[in-house]
């Protein structure tokens, strides 16, 4: 299991990445920890004929108090997250999910810039900033926009970021409630991992607690709208049972 | 392309076609087959290495995304003609059999140990999540681990 | 359990730690991958995507274009190449189909990762980019999957053979027998189960390195192999080559588990690609392709009817038996169901019994020998129907198992299927396992749980096994048309200057031979572990063997070694005798050296007696020189390890999900020559049979695809899925052999799996649930609670 051959160019500036972006377009592709990209590289599911590896710009490894936020390089590490202070103290769900990706060995090099930019369904890191509205933060070529994580994720592992984009930087909003997956910041945030072709967010239970039904009968609605698909783990119908369950286990969690 | 790198103390450099992967790179261009490969999909740890002190998986990093760090594999770990008090560990508790996974256990459970003072069973397994093992069940592994999470001191 | 020191005499039986680590620990062990070979060529193969497909053309051109690209193949290319077709040593009955198997196909894939073309290339990175660019032309034709599909030959694997039967094999010792106790009956139990398959999945995947030495026409065969002296022969008939001109060494090898117990077609290619190209020709593994072809275990539908009295005393046992062939026979794939077929009865004393397989092709990957191969299937069945068994009677499962045990006064034990049991007290480790899980404390908090309405709901499953292994006496093999013997062979000298040297035919693959040998020896001889020497696993220095496999290396080779030892010491007991001028009785022997009863200054060290056995100076008339003998054993019997396992699980109502909370296990291999190596092996065998029956299935689609083709996708265990393992034992000597040991290398497996799910059914008995197939995952088991019924993957 080997890779396509490609060309390899290490970048020390975000421009100089962009640079390289523009000139090779939809030929090339942004390297960070590599834990994503690689393996479907190796099954040859993945062909970029250049890859610009990012993941030097150190710049970017960052958990900074930004007022009302966290803000999170994107070039920041699992790891990092996982034992990060300020994440610890003002969005520990976020601490905590990081502290569950993969295994030791992949937090080691895996980053959430690379995480979200992959945009697999089947990830946590996706679900939780979508949960906790989140801001994410693009450079290209015109300069620098901001994408609410609500519209973000597009599709199997599609996102809105262009072939001449880099993630640089993730904004969530404080929260002080420790949960599995539901966060609480004056109104409730509940995303779903795997549960469609993008992390979603249930909509039906969040609007539920909104209008003040009860944990219970908001969980139950948590697989509305959803069109999950179904693989060797579950199928659609367990799936759907599973979000409601486990969404109602996040909220007593939270609440308690 | 050119890397430069230590490995296990030792400058290296060398040309190296992109695509190389570090473990292939370690195995064949340093000379160094105690790193092996089991699954080329970063499931079973067996490439485990340390960059910069950390564990990562060798079959999941391009040789050049290592240009410049510092490596450390299953042959860096004993000094002075002593093993490492964690191999040490895993022979007093019979924690391998065929010891193909165990280089990679080794170099995972070197990293576990440097990140964490203090570490309960549950702990250990969690944090060997990464490696598998198909002939010993864990149990002498999970067992060794914490033997050698007991003598700390002689870990440094 | 404290480690004991490298000692002396009384070593066996201590749990000394193993001499192999350091070599394994320190990364200077030499995998077949690891092998520095100058100018060595690299295989890349290019596999079948489809399950059923003629192959109307191979076009290598592109492949041969790229640079570094020395060579390429179609199977039609190495067609002569095969003097045979590869090998299958085990037709089970005179009219089984075996239809050919080359190494490379040719016309016709049978399974998706049938190989039909080789390249040969500088690099491996290099082949695998040419192995890309082969283009075949497929002539895509319907899949065989299903296997009670299979039988009705709608489809056919093999069409020139008419049918997907490969052969039926029955063995009732007496039908009335059978009818009589079914037709008295009080309680009957009629269940079908589903074996499925599974990926064997040693950390090391299969390599292969063939050296020539092109003007002799010989050959080294470096492979990760259980068996190098089995592939020896096999690669000669295969090739057309002499056996004198080949030479097979198993160097370091990562684990087997019955999938390095075979002849595959990587080691016949790479070996005629070195023939051809008169170049040393390498191929390793990937996972995708060890998934794909490299064999697979189970695959059978299991149907069991017990007949019982009012008691629910077993009267007869009556079996029926799928079992998926795959796309081929294998090296012994046929016989596989055959090991199981004498233990359906299990640990039971039951009279009538009657057992029919039939070997089935599909267009699915070869399967053949998983650790525990038939012995597993067959303790499943019986184990989960005699839990059923209790249920109808409405007796605890250990209630019924005790009134059912072979009692410990009827060994030795002559079985209905027509086998001898040598030793068991299956009572005792039953009553032994039950007290060390607390089983009175599981049964009340169940009973706690369910009245205060727990979600978590707790389980508790028994197993009680009892399998056959030491594969075998010859003359039994002989009787089930196996193509090999049984024995083992050894020889032991001691050397010049007074340390020892074992050579074994036994192949070890992790299980620590070497440790346990030179235990046997030292024990023996009295000197230190140390001072012995073991040599395996290359024919050019250890050139009998009949290799490691069905828990055979104690007891048959391990018994060898002794023997031999014996031998060894009785010959340096004539020399000291003559040259101390005494009677050879008057001797002893105590730390290795021996003494005149009654005068110990006059003595002779066992090294002085090699020295003068070297010299040959001053030998009695008649007697060779030098300190060695050679045994080659072949066991009276098989050995009958035996014991009781218990599984505490809990099942989330909810979510499905299972926890493996507790496991005890009480095993009886009989005398242990290393407890350490023992539990070791029984930690293992475990978590491979809690995952059967937990995680792992080899998950094909109606198009005859693997789906689980990475460890992504087949879920192999990790110390965060399983707790630490509860270990008791019992030992009853094995009467077979003179140090009385029996084999514990499969027996994990075996009984691990019925454990577990006897478990989750038993959490689940609220919900009315009796059965559940393998392996139980969350969906499985919420289809279950909610009386939806079995749900079919595929």
């Amino acid at each position: 299991m080997i890779p396509v051959a490609f060309d390899y160019q290490r970048v020390s500036s975000v421009d100089e990445a962009l640079g390289l972006l523009a000139t090779h377009g939809d030929e090339a592709k942004l390297l960070a920890g590599g834990h994503s990209l690689l393996p479907l590289m190796k099954l040859r599911l993945a062909v970029p004929s250049v890859l610009v590896d990012v993941g030097r710009l150190h710049d970017l490894s960052y958990v900074r108090d930004a007022g009302d936020h966290v803000a999170i390089g994107a070039l920041t590490r699992h790891r990092d997250l996982e034992t990060s202070e300020l994440l610890a103290a003002q969005v520990p769900i976020l601490a905590h999910v990081a502290g569950q990706v993969g295994d030791p060995q992949v937090r080691h090099r895996g980053t959430i810039g690379g995480s979200l930019a992959h945009g697999d369904p089947a990830s946590d890191l996706p679900a939780v900033v979508l949960a906790l509205g989140g801001t994410l933060v693009a450079r290209g070529p015109g300069g620098e926009r901001t994408i609410e994580a609500r519209s973000f994720f597009e599709g199997f592992l599609q996102t809105a970021l262009g072939p001449d984009e880099l993630l640089t930087e993730i904004r969530v909003p404080k929260a002080t409630i420790v949960g599995a997956a539901a966060v609480r910041n004056g109104t409730t945030g509940v995303a779903l991992v795997n549960m469609g072709s993008t992390p979603l967010r249930a909509s039906a239970t969040e609007a539920a607690l909104a209008a003040g039904a009860s944990i219970g009968d908001a969980a139950a609605v948590a697989a509305e709208g959803t069109e999950p698909s179904g693989d060797l783990n579950a199928s659609p119908d367990f799936r759907r049972h599973l979000a409601t369950v486990l969404v109602r286990r996040a909220l007593e969690e939270a609440a308690s | 392309m050119r890397v430069r790198l230590s490995v296990n103390g030792a400058s290296q450099e060398h040309e190296v076609e992109p695509r190389l992967l570090l473990v292939h790179y370690l195995r064949e261009v340093v000379g160094l087959t105690g790193t092996n490969v089991g699954c080329d999909t970063s499931s079973c740890g067996a490439c485990t290495v340390l960059m910069d002190g950390e564990s990562i998986k060798s079959c999941t990093v391009l040789a050049v995304q290592a240009d410049g760090t510092e490596i450390t594999t299953i042959e860096g770990m004993a000094q002075d003609g002593a093993m490492h008090p964690i191999q040490e560990a895993f022979r007093e508790h019979h924690a391998l059999q065929c010891g193909y996974c165990t280089p990679g256990m080794v170099m995972a459970a070197a990293s576990l140990l440097k990140e964490h003072a203090d570490l309960t069973e549950a702990e250990v397994r969690e944090g060997l999540e990464g490696n598998l093992c198909r002939c010993t069940g864990y149990h002498n592994i999970v067992k060794a681990v914490l033997a050698a999470a007991g003598d700390r001191e002689a870990l440094v | 359990m404290t480690v004991a020191d490298a000692g002396v005499a009384g070593v066996v039986g201590t749990p000394m730690t193993r001499r192999e680590d350091p070599g394994l620990l320190s990364g200077e062990a030499r995998f077949v991958d690891d092998l520095v070979v100058p100018g060595a060529l690299h295989v890349g193969l290019v596999r079948s995507p489809h399950a059923n497909a003629r192959i109307r053309s191979v076009d290598t051109s592109a492949a041969m274009a790229l640079p570094g690209v020395v060579a390429a193949f179609s199977g039609a290319d190495l067609r002569d190449e095969w003097a045979q077709p590869l090998p299958c040593a085990w037709p089970v009955t005179p009219e089984m189909l075996n239809p050919a198997h080359l190494p490379l196909a040719v016309e016709h894939a049978r399974y998706a990762g049938d190989a039909v073309a080789a390249v040969v290339a500088e690099s491996a990175y290099v082949a695998e980019d040419a192995a890309a660019l082969v283009a075949v032309d497929y002539d895509v034709l319907p899949a065989v999957v299903d296997l009670e599909d299979a039988v009705a030959d709608r489809a056919l694997v093999h069409p020139e053979l008419s049918t997907n039967t490969a052969y039926t094999w029955e063995l009732t010792p007496e039908p009335e027998a059978v009818e009589r106790a079914f037709a008295e009956a009080v309680h009957t139990v009629s269940e079908r189960y589903v074996q499925q398959r599974l990926i064997p999945e040693a950390m090391e995947p299969r390599g292969v390195c063939v050296v020539p030495q092109p003007f002799g026409d010989e050959y080294t065969v470096y492979s990760a192999t259980q068996i190098p002296h089995i592939l020896k022969v096999m690669l000669g008939l295969s090739l057309g080559v002499a056996e004198t001109k080949l030479r097979v060494v198993a160097p370091a090898v990562g684990g087997g588990f019955g999938s390095k117990l075979n002849v595959y077609a990587e080691e016949l290619l790479c070996a005629a690609l070195a023939r051809r190209l008169k170049r040393p020709v390498r191929w390793n593994e990937d996972r995708t392709e060890n998934a794909q072809a490299t064999i697979q275990g189970r695959g059978q539908i299991q149907h069991i009817e017990l007949a019982a009295d009012g008691d629910g005393k077993i009267r007869a046992v009556r079996v029926r038996l799928l079992a998926d062939m795959g796309a081929y026979l294998q090296l012994v794939t046929p016989g596989i169901p055959l090991l199981g077929a004498f233990l359906y009865h299990g640990a039971y004393d039951v009279p009538a019994y009657s057992f029919v397989c039939t070997g089935v092709f599909t267009t699915k990957t070869p399967t053949d020998a998983y650790r525990g191969a038939g012995r597993p299937e067959a303790t499943y069945a019986i184990e989960r129907a005699i839990d059923a068994l209790a249920g109808k009677v409405g007796v605890d499962p250990a209630e019924i198992r005790r009134r059912n045990f072979i009692p410990r006064e009827a060994f030795p034990y002559s079985s209905a299927p027509g086998l001898v049991f040598d030793s068991g007290d299956y009572e005792g480790s039953l009553g032994k396992a039950l007290d060390l899980a607390g089983y009175d404390d599981l049964r009340a908090e169940q009973r706690a749980r369910r009245a205060r309405g727990s979600t978590r709901h707790l389980g508790v499953g028994l197993s009680s096994y009892v399998e056959m292994c030491g594969l075998a006496p010859s003359r039994v093999l002989a009787s089930l048309n196996y193509s090999a013997g049984g024995w083992e062979a050894a020889t032991v000298r001691i050397l010049p200057t007074g340390t020892a040297q074992v050579v074994t035919g036994t192949s070890p693959h992790g299980q620590g031979h070497v440790t346990s040998w030179s235990m046997i020896v030292a024990d023996k001889l009295g000197i230190s572990p140390d001072e012995v020497e073991v040599l395996h696993s290359d024919t050019a220095v250890a050139p009998h063997g009949m290799d490691t496999y069905g828990s055979r290396s104690v007891s048959v080779g391990g018994t060898a070694v002794f023997l031999a030892a014996e031998r060894v010491l009785t010959k340096a007991r004539t020399i000291a005798a003559h040259q101390l001028e005494v009677a050879e009785e008057d001797l002893e022997l105590s730390g290795g050296t021996f003494a005149v009863r009654g005068s110990p200054e006059r003595s002779m060290a066992l090294a002085t007696i090699a020295f003068e056995a070297f010299t040959a100076h001053n030998l009695p008339d008649g007697l060779e020189p030098t300190l060695e003998a050679s045994v080659t054993w072949d066991p009276p019997n098989f050995t009958f390890p035996f014991g009781t396992h218990v599984a505490v699980v809990e099942v989330d109502e909810e979510t499905g999900r299972v926890d493996l909370v507790r496991y005890v296990a009480v095993d009886d291999c009989g005398e242990q020559v290393n407890p350490l190596i023992v539990e070791g092996q029984v930690h293992g065998g475990i978590v491979q049979g809690v995952a059967q029956a937990l995680w792992e299935e080899a998950v094909y689609d109606q198009d005859g695809n693997l789906l689980t083709t990475t460890l992504t996708d087949y879920l192999v265990p990790s110390a965060a899925e399983v707790p630490s393992i509860e270990v008791g034992r019992t030992v009853t000597p094995s009467p077979t052999n003179p140090m009385g040991v029996k084999g514990v290398g499969e027996t994990g497996t075996i009984a691990a799996t019925p454990a577990v799910m006897n478990a989750v059914i038993d959490a689940l008995a609220p919900f009315g649930v009796r059965d559940l197939d393998m392996p139980a995952t969350p969906e499985r088991v919420w289809h279950a609670i909610r009386g939806i019924g079995q749900e079919g993957r595929q």
